[in-house]
């Protein structure tokens, strides 16, 4: 049953990070990291107090950070790189696809303070559009873990995965429920729940919310799947195609504009091998604006209400 | 070994051929820094060509930052053994490793990151130095830029950053030829005396004559002397755009257009074929 699904505890997926660098840190020498003014935030206070030598503290000069990275690999250095997801992407989208994504440089660009749950600080902050912006650069992994416990994993695992990664994890404490010391295989979707009549595909922040709708949904009656789209590039064709061959309707769920991201990439899949109704719960082209992350995934159309009557817009027409 | 004059003369034959073979791609800044490439690859660098090594340990790393300049790059590592200069026919050709604009995509040896979107290179070498360091790897770090490549901000957030950082085993160099594709650097985005400008930044700032082969020579391996002493080194290097090729020469309309038949022809004459090169 999706209501047996509960969380740990609540946690930062940035504390996340955090700890999944250390631990990177220690399993390889060559892993390193940079900074543009915000090691605080990015919560590398443990890994420079264990690794002095191995941070670069580049100053609000993101452009640079960038190309820092994608020299140091030369030599077989693991840089990640950290800011915010609006200054590791947005700001510096020519630097990626040049001195990283073309040149095929083994750099991690590790994001966090994405999406409306950024909070306060408004729009100027909460991007929206780095999902869609990174998953077309060719040979860029675009990875959304779901919790704390996943982006520890997950920043654990890209040191050992070769090429150009792109991360994105947030602000906020956010219920905690993978479990602890897991696994993480890029590339693998996770099935959380399995069901019958809807799938609700979700990446980030929004596979809990996922679950909390879930979990009306099966009080209504209904048998739902949920998935967690941990990577959004490469895509997990088959565990998608899978899934709505069986619920042959579904929902995406993403903290981010519905032009370019999760459920883009959801949707392409089912138009080249399956068309079903999707229904995509996310920012509808769209900027942020200040407020609390609750508030805000309320307005915006994001909080677990808003999924539930997708699921039901979705359900309704695969029954026409 | 060929004497570095003739070797730049080649490099400045193979530069015409390339750009009028495939009427396309960028002569004047090319054919300016002839000079510099044969002394940094034929008397300068420590590197080896074969096998190609991206990691580039124990050797000196070159980066070329204003990638429009690929044809004296391409000629340069073709000559230098790092691929069969026959290739160099296939410059910005369908299905080449020799595209406009220096790639790492298509594996072509000697190139370590793709560039050509300008303001890059400097943060990129700054990188490959702090990997040097890191790795207990005693070589140096070589770029090279555009006067008007340094319009782009990132430059300086690069220049910022290299001073503060004490990344002295990086030898950067600023093609200061005065051209870019508008008409003169002072007229589209005047840069002024770039020397204070470096030094106010904290830089250790030479000059030096870029087609003047005993002085690149000379001041390369000074550079190379004033490395380790806690300051990056930035050469602020003269050259004139289209040197060798009398009605190239000074000339910004020269910056990315391809000679004609007969403008080849001419060309060719003024830059006799050396001995021990030759075409490919």
């Amino acid at each position: 049953m999706v209501k047996d699904i509960q969380p740990l505890n609540e946690k930062e997926t940035r504390a996340g990070f955090g700890e999944g660098i250390l631990e990177a840190g220690r399993n390889n020498p060559n892993v390193v990291a940079l900074t543009a003014d915000l090691l605080g935030s990015m919560k590398l206070n443990a890994f420079i107090k264990e690794f002095p030598d191995r941070f670069v503290q580049v100053g609000i000069a993101e452009a640079n950070m960038i190309g820092i990275a994608a020299g140091m690999t030369i030599g077989g250095k693991i840089p990640y790189t950290t800011t915010f997801a609006n200054f590791s992407t947005g700001r510096v989208y020519d630097q990626i696809r040049q001195s990283v994504a073309y040149s095929g440089k083994n750099v991690k660009i590790c994001a966090s303070h994405a999406g409306l749950t950024l909070g306060e600080d408004g729009a100027t902050h909460q991007i929206l559009e780095d999902i869609g912006m990174m998953k077309m650069l060719p040979g860029m992994t675009v990875i959304v873990p779901c919790d704390f416990n996943q982006t520890k994993a997950a920043t654990i695992a890209i040191a050992d995965y070769e090429g150009p990664v792109y991360l994105r994890f947030g602000r906020p404490k956010w219920p905690n429920f993978t479990p602890e010391n897991q696994k993480f295989e890029v590339g693998k979707a996770q099935v959380l729940h399995e069901g019958t009549d809807i799938t609700l595909f979700a990446c980030g922040h929004m596979v809990w919310l996922s679950i909390e709708a879930g979990k009306i949904l099966e009080e209504k009656g209904y048998s739902v799947e949920i998935i967690n789209i941990h990577t959004i590039k490469p895509l997990d064709e088959e565990a998608v195609l899978k899934s709505i061959t069986k619920t042959r309707c579904a929902v995406t769920a993403e903290e981010h504009n519905v032009l370019g991201g999760l459920g883009d990439s959801i949707a392409q899949v089912a138009a080249r091998h399956l068309p079903i109704p999707i229904e995509y719960v996310g920012t509808n082209d769209t900027f942020g604006e200040s407020g609390k992350p609750v508030e805000l995934l309320k307005k915006y159309g994001l909080d677990k209400e808003h999924i539930v009557a997708a699921a039901e817009k979705a359900l309704a027409r695969k029954q026409k | 070994m060929p004497q570095l004059k003739d070797i730049a003369t080649q490099i400045r034959r193979d530069i015409v051929r390339m750009v009028h073979g495939c009427q396309s791609g960028h002569p004047g800044g090319s054919l300016g820094c002839a000079d510099f490439f044969a002394a940094l690859y034929f008397k300068v660098m420590q590197h080896k060509p074969q096998p190609f090594d991206m990691d580039g340990g124990d050797q000196d790393l070159f980066f070329l930052s204003n990638g429009h300049i690929s044809p004296v790059f391409y000629s340069t590592l073709a000559h230098a053994g790092y691929f069969d200069k026959k290739e160099l026919s296939t410059f910005r050709k369908l299905d080449s490793r020799l595209q406009g604009h220096p790639t790492t995509h298509e594996g072509l040896p000697g190139i370590r990151i793709a560039s050509g979107s300008l303001g890059q290179g400097m943060s990129v070498a700054i990188g490959a130095a702090l990997t040097k360091k890191l790795n207990n790897d005693d070589r140096f770090v070589f770029s090279l830029h555009g006067d008007g490549e340094l319009e782009e901000g990132q430059n300086w957030e690069a220049i910022m950053f290299a001073p503060h950082h004490k990344v002295d085993n990086l030898i950067v160099t600023v093609d200061w030829n005065g051209q870019q594709i508008d008409g003169t650097v002072e007229d589209v985005a005047g840069l002024g005396d770039l020397e204070p400008k470096f030094a106010a930044f904290g830089w250790k700032v030479l000059h030096m004559d870029g087609n003047n082969m005993d002085e690149v020579v000379a001041t390369l391996e000074k550079a190379i002397s004033l490395t380790g002493k806690g300051q990056p080194i930035v050469i602020l290097m003269k050259t004139v755009m289209g040197k060798g090729v009398d009605f190239m020469e000074g000339h910004h309309e020269w910056h990315g257009i391809a000679p004609s038949d007969e403008q080849l022809a001419k060309a060719l004459a003024q830059l006799p074929e050396p001995a021990e090169l030759g075409d490919y």
